[in-house]
Order: C-alpha cells, then structure tokens, then sequence
C-alpha cells in the first residue's frame, strides 16, 4: 500500500555540511504490515519517515500511496492518510489548550474546517470513553490543559489523536525515546493494541533492537539511507538482539553499534 | 469633581483602544507574533475614516465598517509576504508598517485630516440627544458619556464575536498554530492559512480602532500610530495582571479592555502629579519591560524549586 520507490535526498547541498540522507531507497509496504525500523544515527531513519510524511520533498523518486502518488503534495494535505506520532512529546500536541480541544482537532483531520463549533457534546463523550481506555486517569480531567500532562501521558494522547481518525499509515518515529523505560513500555503496548484493535499499517522507528524484536511482523535496518537488512514473518520472530548486533558490526566495521543502542 | 471628570474621560479614551488591544492579543498572544502591521493599520483605519466622512460625506459608522476591511486587508499582506515569502514575521509586519506610511499620507493628501464640522460617530448621537444646557450638564461631560456608550457597545460586540470565532473549527485552528504548527500540519491543517486568517482578523480590529479614535478624537494623523504596539502590550499585561485567574476566553479579554481602561486612567494620574506628556513614552516602555520579564523570572525560580525536589 505504500510504496517508495528510488528515493533520493541530500540536505545543504552544495555547501560543507552536504549530507546524503537517503540513498536511492526503496520500499513497499503491505497493507497491515507492523514495520519496525533500527539503524544508528544518521541513517536516514527520520528522514525517510518526514519524507513519507510530506515535510520535506525528495530530490528524486516516487512515493505512492494505496496507488496515489503523493510524493509532491503538501504535508498538511496528505496529513489526511496519515498519523503520526514524535520523538518528542511536545511535537504531537498543543500546550496551552485542552485535552478535549486537542483530541476535537485530530477528530477533524481530513475534514473540512468551517464555522461549525470546535467540539460538540456528542464528541466529548466519545473523547471521555476513548480515554477510559488508555487507562491513565485522563478521563476525569477533559479541560486540563495538555501542557500540564508528563511526557508518557503526552505520547498516549498524541498516539490517540493519530488514530482517532483511522489514518492508511501510522508513523511512530522513536515516539518513547523520550520516555523513562516504564512509561515507554506502557506506551509500546498502547500501541500495540491500537494497531492491533484498527489493523493499521504501521511504521515504527526505534532505537531499542528488542522492542524492534519484540514488535511488529517485518523489521529493516538502515543504514547510510538505505535499507541493509530486511526481515519478516517467521524469521523475525526467530531473531535475538545479538544478530541484529553481528549484523551491524557486519556491515558498518563496528561504528554501526553505538553505546545507545546496546545500553537500552 | 475634576478628577472624577478626567478619570471618566481615560476610561472612554481606554475603551475606544480596546479592540486595537484585542487585535494585538490575538497576534502577540494567541499567534505567538509580534505584529508591527498593528501602528500602520492603526493610522490606516483612522485615514479611511476621516477621509470618508469629510471629503465624501459617508456616514461615519459605515465608514468604521470600511476601515474594518481595510484592516484586514493590510493584515493579509503581512501574513502573505510571512508565509509565502518566508519573510520573519515581524520583519513582515515591519515591511507592512513601513509602506503603509505612505499609504496613508496618500490617503489623507497630508499628513492629518480635521473632522471639525463634519458629522462623526460622537455628534450623530449627540444630535438626537438634548443638548448639554438642557440636561444641566457640561457639554465635556454629554461628550464624554455619548464616547463611553459608544465604545462599550464596540468592544463587547467584538468580545463576542472573538469568542465565538476562536470557538468554531478554523478558529481552534489558528489557536493551535500559535502553539504548535508542526501538530496543526500533522492534523491537515493550512498553516499559512491560519496565520493569514488570524493577522487579517487581527489588523482588522486595529483599524477599527484607528477609526474609532478619530471619530471620538476629531482627526486622523499619520503617525496616530506611532509606538501604539506598546500601549496594545500594556493593556494585555495590566489586564492579566488584574485577572491573573482568568481561564475562561471571555473573561481574559474582558480583561484586556479593563486594562486598556486602567492604562489610560494611570497614565491620566501620573499626568495629573505633574509628569512631562513628553515623558509618558519612556514611562510606558519601562512599565511593559518590567511587566514581560517578571514571568520569566517566576518561571526560572519554579523550575529550579522542582529541580531541588528531585535532588
């Protein structure tokens, strides 16, 4: 369903910082695929997840969508099909406004926008119920503020509004590196029901080599923007972390595997 | 009786500033921009004005309605040249500012325009009024009251209607974008298009102002606008600091207007103690500086208490 074919991209070009972020990568996704995306620093991780997302386009190559190319529209018009969730947990919401007035404008993606009221009673109820779900006590505190939750009640909310209209691709780019290892792993397995209760299509870059084990049903690695290793199914469930491990050291001399990626 | 009288005459002076305070809260605070546009379409609302009423005669509250769109319209050009352009925002509003100078001379055909003998939004209603001999009350005083009902009605209806245009859909939007545009776009949300929405809403209500001013004033002046960013700044800061509770929308610019009002009825004491009118600049300034930076400072001293909690 998603489809990157060829893609190239370099930031400050033509200047000393040149940097080729992805290097002629290609891609497909099936529909319901859980891929789980690992790669060190620099590898293109991010970049091929905001080049999906539409902030920047690439220098050449094509991404289609169910079919639709989409690689030139703007980003906050192919926001319809997509959710998206940070790294950091200020990205995904608006501080200075209510829990409810943040979950009203993800309720609204891909619609049109007019002069109709902001939030209706009915949709408060539903917020109220999908927030009983996430079980962190939100439901009871609608008209707070969201600049006053923590990072991980943060991350739960943003990882709601992405699904709150159901998006053809969700984009998790490190959405709990941010987090201290308990609430990221109550975050994982957030998602995880989320993705599993809507069947989506799901990309999710990380840092940790055992959640990217432990997740999903196909795991790349990336490396120098592109994709070195590439496993699904069976043998992915079969994988330990020390393979991933001599697989890095196999192709980058040893640089691959930084202290990050082992401590956590 | 005197000072009851220059006390009554600040607080109408401060209400017909109030929707220019509420044109640079929505840019300052809900945008997140300091606007400039805001001393250019100021002025601009007042030359449209003036001009309308004495050189073509027009019933000056059409012409408020006039200044109004006008406004925007100097708004639109900033937010464009902001987001189309890429230029800095507050260079944008600078650029604007600056050429709406010009703009206004063109207008006006010189620098200031008297309404002196010509009917304005003031004299309309004081004509349907028994004079001031007749009431047994000094004409100030008539002049004063017909201002102060005028522009409470005008700032209400414009509380109203920012209320309710923050509350629809386009409008939580430009909300959002002052706080986080990265989660507008990811919501499927025009960015540029919230900025534009908000600075032409914004400068609309300035001009409105502008011409509000010179219709109670009796002339419009080219440099009217002349450092009225601050008086704008100041409002909102004395009006958060009056209601440093308010959550509800309403209530916090009901606020600025009461800030607008205590700001006028300030400086109108400290004018009455003997200060140089010369001096009120400078004075203002401070006052602003000072009230900016104490949050700040109560921010950093919060942060290192929960720092010392988790030690």
């Amino acid at each position: 369903m998603l489809k990157l074919e060829n893609i190239y991209k370099t930031f400050n070009k033509n200047t000393v910082n040149e940097k080729l972020a992805i290097n002629g990568l290609s891609l497909h996704l099936k529909k319901g695929d859980f891929v789980t995306v690992i790669g060190g620093n620099g590898a293109g991780k991010s970049t091929m997840l905001n080049l999906i997302a539409g902030v920047y386009p690439p220098d050449s190559g094509k991404i289609l969508l169910d079919g639709e190319p989409i690689t030139n529209l703007p980003e906050y018009k192919r926001a319809k099909y997509l959710g998206r969730v940070f790294q950091d947990p200020m990205m995904g919401t608006a501080a200075n406004m209510e829990i409810q007035e943040n979950l009203a404008l993800a309720y609204r993606r891909g619609k049109r926008r007019g002069l109709k009221w902001g939030i209706t009673k009915e949709e408060k109820q539903l917020y109220m119920e999908m927030l009983k779900n996430l079980d962190l006590g939100l439901e009871s505190r609608m008209s707070t503020k969201v600049g006053l939750l923590s990072g991980g009640q943060r991350q739960a909310l943003t990882l709601l509004m992405a699904t709150l209209q159901q998006p053809k691709l969700l984009l998790l780019d490190e959405h709990t590196a941010a987090l201290d290892p308990k609430t990221a792993e109550r975050v994982l397995e957030l998602t995880q029901q989320i993705v599993t209760a809507n069947s989506l299509t799901t990309l999710m870059v990380t840092h940790n080599m055992k959640h990217a084990i432990q997740y999903g049903n196909r795991l790349i690695m990336m490396y120098e923007g592109n994709i070195i290793y590439d496993v699904s199914g069976e043998e992915k469930s079969k994988l330990k972390v020390a393979d991933l491990l001599q697989k890095f050291e196999s192709v980058s001399k040893g640089e691959f595997a930084n202290d990050r990626m082992i401590l956590s | 009786m005197n000072l009851l009288l220059s006390l009554f005459g600040a607080v109408a002076q401060g209400l017909t500033w109030t929707t220019f305070a509420l044109g640079v809260f929505i840019t300052f605070r809900i945008l997140n921009i300091a606007d400039l546009t805001c001393e250019g379409s100021f002025a601009l609302g007042g030359s449209i004005s003036s001009v309308l009423v004495v050189v073509f005669d027009w019933n000056p509250y059409i012409s408020l309605l006039v200044s109004l769109l006008a406004g925007m319209a100097a708004g639109t050009v900033t937010g464009l040249l902001h987001t189309k352009l890429k230029i800095p925002s507050i260079l944008s509003g600078i650029l604007t500012m600056f050429g709406l100078y010009s703009i206004n001379l063109k207008i006006m055909g010189q620098p200031n325009v008297s309404l002196i003998g010509k009917p304005t939004m003031i004299s309309v209603i004081k004509d349907m009024l028994p004079s001031a001999t007749e009431l047994g009350i000094r004409d100030y005083t008539l002049q004063t009251s017909v201002v102060f009902v005028v522009s409470i009605i005008f700032s209400v209806a414009t509380i109203a209607f920012l209320y309710w245009l923050f509350g629809t859909e386009i409008g939580c939007c430009v909300r959002a974008t002052g706080n986080n545009e990265t989660m507008v776009r990811a919501q499927g949300v025009n960015t540029d298009m919230t900025k534009i929405i908000g600075l032409a809403i914004s400068n609309g209500f300035i001009a409105l102002s502008g011409a509000l001013v010179t219709q109670t004033q009796g002339y419009a002046d080219v440099s009217m606008g002349q450092g009225a960013i601050v008086i704008g700044l100041a409002s909102i800061v004395l009006g958060e600091v009056l209601f440093f509770k308010a959550k509800n929308f309403a209530v916090k610019m009901t606020a600025i207007m009461c800030g607008s009002m205590l700001y006028r009825i300030i400086i109108s004491m400290v004018l009455r103690l003997g200060f140089d009118t010369n001096d009120m600049k400078l004075f203002t300034a401070v006052v602003v500086a000072i009230a900016l930076s104490i949050p700040n400072f109560l921010d950093k001293k919060r942060v290192s208490v929960r720092k010392e909690v988790h030690k």
